[in-house]
């Protein structure tokens, strides 16, 4: 055992100044380590970011209604007869004067054109009251004013106005035969709200031919989480088909289906893993190869063959995890922050943040890592068991 | 003078494919402590593999190896290991330097699996570069030397931990006469002044003067020639 460390700290530094010597391989080895990370990192930061996303969208003190079976408020139907019945259902705040506590919303689709790819694409546009925006915490106008009751003025989300087109503070746009003007910015501190345009419900009512129904409830909850209330009275009631939940179970139920992001995220990197795993090897191999007299000879010298194996290894894990920190700074510096938007629930888009965060850099260098670990074993193996006698065998 | 190698009805052979190629069938030698043995022989009668199994990085086939009372071609692969770190300093044709280390840490490597401290190991690389005419050049990389001089820094790494035997495989096969001449009086300086024992194989029958007997090589036969005064 003794001079072990020194014995591999040795091999170690010549492996690594020889490296020069495989400079284009190795570069290759490590920039293919690189790719996949970055791939990898750059999917569970998309999903990261989506989930965070709709998990900051939805509150746990306010419930919202659907028609029961929708999917999504988009293809969910409520009439002005149901939200009244459920208006008086036990287990909602009142406002400070009184009244029950809650917002009945609209909630259609308006065409709208991406500013990265200049494609067609559909906007939420939410008809909204007065009360739908004390119902909800962090709503805040960020530039102009709210719209005026019953004029066909709106208000744009933050994310709206970065990912689209034509939604300028000022600037008059057109749905179909309706013409609206921009009077304000909002902000929902980076909840899918913000993805939105609002306009006061009965507008949206008139202008979309909506009569007098509605397409979701949403009720502000005397007792946070607590639907039951609710839940009893709309199960009691014949004439209420719907369904009532928290907003933030509701929205978390919608961010599941994207998990697939996360599969299809790890499916490609271990792939193209693989990929850089044949590199890794490769790379390795010819390492070995090119020092096998270097190895011979310590070994004849009386070095220990685990100097050897060790020495290979660490080469290896070295270069992948160089490929792995500069595949996480790539994605770092490129995708953290990069804001886009993507069809979200009810195939309407979700303006959202990539988010990296400490955990899914582990993600990385892990993965990183265990390309390293066996893209170098088999190397080192091969380094451990070179014959002796390979020293005095001549032409080199 | 004691016994230092003993080897005892020494078989070595290969298998190539499916041919078995016989080297040696019934190999008897001494060398005693302080010798130094020139082994010559046409190419492929075995000298290689014969130093190979002196130095335990080779296994005879059957027969036995002894060193200094102990037998080695019985020892495990890390025990061998140790036992060549402590006695066996190895020469090669083409001096098997560390490409990548000047000749100081070249020099060093040996020592890296002793006990001493990183002062006492300086201290002896010292010793050993000085020994061989080369404590000017203890900084410079084997690529910024010539033939000769990398020679001298492989003996300089071959006795830098003291070991009592060395081996050497053609050590001046890749120098000029002249060169070759200054490799051969120190390794005779060595044998004499510091009473190593040498086994060198060589082609060269000038190279073969410095040694004290020369062994020729042939068919697996050793042919003794006259001891050199
Ligand atoms: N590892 C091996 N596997 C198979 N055959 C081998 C091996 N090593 C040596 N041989 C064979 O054994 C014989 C003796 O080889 P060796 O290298 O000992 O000869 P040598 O006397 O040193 O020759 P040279 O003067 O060319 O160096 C040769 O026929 C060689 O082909
Ligand atoms: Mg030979």
């Amino acid at each position: 055992m003794f001079g072990l460390f020194s014995q591999i700290g040795t091999v170690i530094v010549m492996n690594i100044r020889s490296l020069p010597q495989r400079l284009w391989m190795s570069l290759a080895a490590v920039l293919a380590v690189s790719v996949v990370v970055a791939v990898l990192l750059s999917f569970l930061s998309m999903s990261n970011g989506f989930a965070s996303t709709l998990d900051g969208t939805g509150s746990d003190s306010v419930a919202i209604v659907t028609r029961s079976g929708s999917q999504s408020e988009l293809n969910s139907v409520i009439s002005r007869d149901s939200v009244n019945i459920v208006s008086t259902a036990p287990g909602i705040a009142t406002t400070t004067d009184g009244q029950p506590f809650y917002s009945a919303e609209l909630y259609v689709v308006v065409d709208g054109i991406k500013k990265s790819s200049g494609t067609e694409v559909n906007i939420p546009m939410r008809g909204i009251s007065r009360t739908g925006f004390e119902l909800r915490d962090k709503v805040e106008i960020v530039e102009g004013r709210v719209f005026e009751p019953g004029t066909n003025e709106l208000i744009v989300g933050q994310g709206v106005l970065g990912q689209f087109d034509g939604f300028d503070l000022g600037q008059e746009v057109t749905f179909g035969k309706t013409r609206w003007s921009v009077v304000g910015v909002f902000s929902t501190g980076g909840s899918a709200f913000e993805s939105e345009l609002w306009a006061d419900a009965r507008m949206v009512q008139d202008l979309f031919n909506r009569g007098n129904s509605f397409q979701t409830m949403r009720i502000r909850l005397a007792e946070p989480g607590n639907v039951d209330g609710i839940r009893e009275m709309i199960e009691n009631d014949p004439r209420l088909i719907l369904d009532v939940d928290t907003e933030s179970d509701y929205f978390a139920t919608q961010g599941e289906a994207l998990q697939g992001i996360v599969f299809f995220g790890w499916g490609i990197s271990i792939v193209m893993g693989l990929g850089a795993l044949a590199g890794a090897l490769n790379t390795m191999y010819t390492s070995v190869a090119s020092r096998s007299a270097e190895i011979a000879t310590l070994r004849a010298i009386g070095f220990s063959n685990l100097s050897a194996f060790f020495g290979t290894l660490s080469e290896s894990i070295l270069l992948s995890l160089v490929g792995g920190v500069v595949g996480a700074l790539v994605s770092y510096l490129f995708m953290d922050g990069l804001t886009t938007a993507t069809m979200g629930p009810g195939f309407t888009q979700v303006v959202f943040t990539f988010e990296l965060s400490p955990a899914l850099f582990q993600n990385g260098i892990m993965l990183a890592l265990l390309i390293g670990l066996v893209g170098g074993f088999f190397p080192a193996w091969r380094a451990a068991r070179l014959p002796v006698i390979t020293a005095f065998q001549k032409a080199t | 003078m004691s016994v230092l190698f003993e080897l005892k009805n020494v078989v070595k052979g290969f298998v190539k494919g499916k041919e078995k190629i016989s080297i040696f069938e019934d190999l008897n030698m001494t060398i005693e402590e302080g010798d130094f043995v020139a082994i010559m022989g046409p190419s492929g009668s075995g000298k290689t593999t014969l130093l190979n199994m002196l130095g335990g990085v080779d296994q005879p086939t059957g027969g036995e190896v002894w060193f200094d009372g102990e037998r080695i071609d019985s020892l495990s692969e890390g025990n061998l290991a140790k036992w060549r770190a402590n006695n066996v300093g190895f020469i090669f044709q083409f001096y098997n330097l560390m490409p990548m280390l000047n000749a100081a840490r070249n020099v060093e490597l040996p020592l890296l699996l002793t006990k001493l401290s990183g002062k006492q190991r300086k201290k002896n690389v010292e010793t050993a570069l000085t020994l061989v005419e080369l404590a000017d050049r203890a900084k410079h990389m084997p690529s910024e030397m010539s033939g000769g001089q990398q020679q001298r820094v492989a003996i300089a790494r071959a006795i830098v931990s003291d070991p009592k035997l060395l081996l050497c495989d053609e050590p001046t096969g890749d120098l000029d006469r002249a060169t070759a001449d200054e490799i051969l009086r120190m390794l005779q300086l060595l044998n004499q002044k510091f009473n190593k024992t040498i086994v060198m194989v060589t082609h060269d029958p000038a190279a073969a003067k410095y040694a004290k007997r020369t062994i020729h090589l042939d068919k697996g036969e050793f042919v003794e020639e006259e001891l050199v005064a």
